[in-house]
């Protein structure tokens, strides 16, 4: 028998404990949202992993590509003045 | 457009791919990569998928009888986090641009490979001892090494999976040592497991590294990071100790350690033994693909109720 039936994908994130943000997990296949949250309570709580479970289908997540990392990226990489320690405190403060 | 550009807009690929491997990097699914390392990823993930599947169907031999509710309840579980482990290696192997109908129709039509191992009968409840602690322990020292390949997917999937791999290998270590410990008939059954299994777990590790096709493409690009030779040696050394420590006997007489090298010596493995597992003729290669087909039959209709009820929601 041979069936190629795939059902579709479900991103999977899971918060580990109560404050702490969703993390990416992995994926589950499955026909609708509900069945997605099943199977990855199944997958990716088993072992107390997981407090709160998002599941996306796969198709919604739009990223960013490998290709458009450098152009993509850049408008942040040359503003150093970001960073707190691109200022120069005077000596003697301790705290700013 | 003329067939130099495109050639050296190959050669500029590769030679990226290249410094990437070799600075330490990290492949994703949508970087570019040359064919041959996207094939023979996925058909090392794929196999590695289909025998986290294949090897339910041994321990599920056991679990109607198991011994007590306590070692079926955790039977159940290990067998659990098996089905979780394909998923997840299907999962990673689906970046690759297969998917997971189309690598489990392999499966089932015989077109795909599994693990050797799992064509071996698991005849005793000892048995069940000897693979969790056997063939999970040589799993684990064969995954350990690939959670830091180079392909992200199959990365994390192994990160993952060894945690939960390290509980099968202790809990079959368990049953071992529980068996050592009671009467001469379990003692003996535990020692009849190992005897069994032993060197067709040395040859889960591949051929030898003389004779293994693959492992120089996939050494260069940090798929594989130690010889399949290397990992057997690491796996013998780790295991020797723990077998002595609960009165094992490693069935071969040219086990021996060696204090210079530091590490053991041992006999000569049947590597023919493995071919032909390989190519079909284990002891149980029809009954594990006849126990597969049968499982994906008698699911279908819970396949085909889940799909029912999404549809029947979507309506109302």
């Amino acid at each position: 028998m041979s069936t190629k039936e795939n059902w579709p994908a479900w991103e999977v994130f899971t918060q580990q404990k109560n404050g702490a943000p969703h993390e990416h997990a992995g994926n589950v296949h499955a026909p609708d949202a509900e069945m997605a949250l099943l199977n990855a309570r199944d997958v990716y709580g088993r072992r107390q992993e997981a407090i709160n479970i998002w599941v996306v289908p796969s198709v919604a997540i739009t990223a960013s590509t490998p290709e458009d990392m450098g152009p993509f990226f850049d408008p942040g990489n040359d503003k150093m003045y970001r960073w707190p320690n691109y200022y120069k405190t005077p000596e003697g403060i301790k705290q700013i | 457009m003329n067939t130099p550009q495109i050639q050296e807009d190959e050669q500029t690929h590769i030679d990226a791919f290249n410094s990437r491997i070799s600075a330490g990097q990290t492949i994703e699914p949508k970087d570019w990569m040359p064919q041959k390392y996207r094939k023979q990823l996925l058909r090392m993930m794929s196999q590695h998928a289909h025998s986290e599947v294949v090897g339910m169907l041994p321990e599920g031999n056991w679990l109607t009888r198991a011994p007590s509710l306590m070692r079926k309840a955790v039977l159940l579980a290990k067998i659990q986090d098996e089905a979780g482990h394909g998923l997840y290696i299907y999962s990673g192997a689906e970046t690759l641009g297969t998917d997971r109908a189309e690598m489990i129709d392999q499966l089932l039509t015989g077109k795909a490979k599994y693990a050797s191992i799992f064509n071996y009968p698991t005849l005793n409840w000892a048995d069940m001892g000897a693979v969790g602690w056997l063939v999970d322990g040589a799993a684990i020292v064969n995954q350990t090494a690939l959670a830091k390949c180079s392909y992200g997917p199959y990365s994390r999937a192994m990160i993952r999976i060894c945690k939960e791999e390290n509980f099968h290998s202790k809990q079959g270590y368990q049953i071992m040592a529980h068996m050592m410990r009671g009467t001469k008939e379990q003692q003996e059954m535990a020692q009849d497991a190992v005897n069994r299994f032993w060197w067709p777990v040395l040859m889960m590790f591949g051929p030898s590294d003389s004779d293994s096709p693959n492992s120089d493409d996939l050494m260069k690009w940090k798929v594989k990071l130690y010889s399949n030779d290397d990992l057997r040696q690491r796996f013998i050394d780790r295991t020797v100790p723990q077998a002595e420590a609960i009165g094992i006997k490693i069935p071969d007489d040219k086990l021996k350690w060696n204090p210079t090298t530091r590490h053991y010596e041992f006999g000569e493995i049947n590597f023919d033994e493995l071919k032909s597992v390989i190519t079909g003729n284990g002891p149980c290669n029809k009954l594990r693909m006849k126990q597969r087909n049968d499982a994906h039959k008698n699911g279908a209709w819970v396949r085909e109720a889940a799909v029912a009820y999404a549809e029947k929601k979507a309506k109302a």
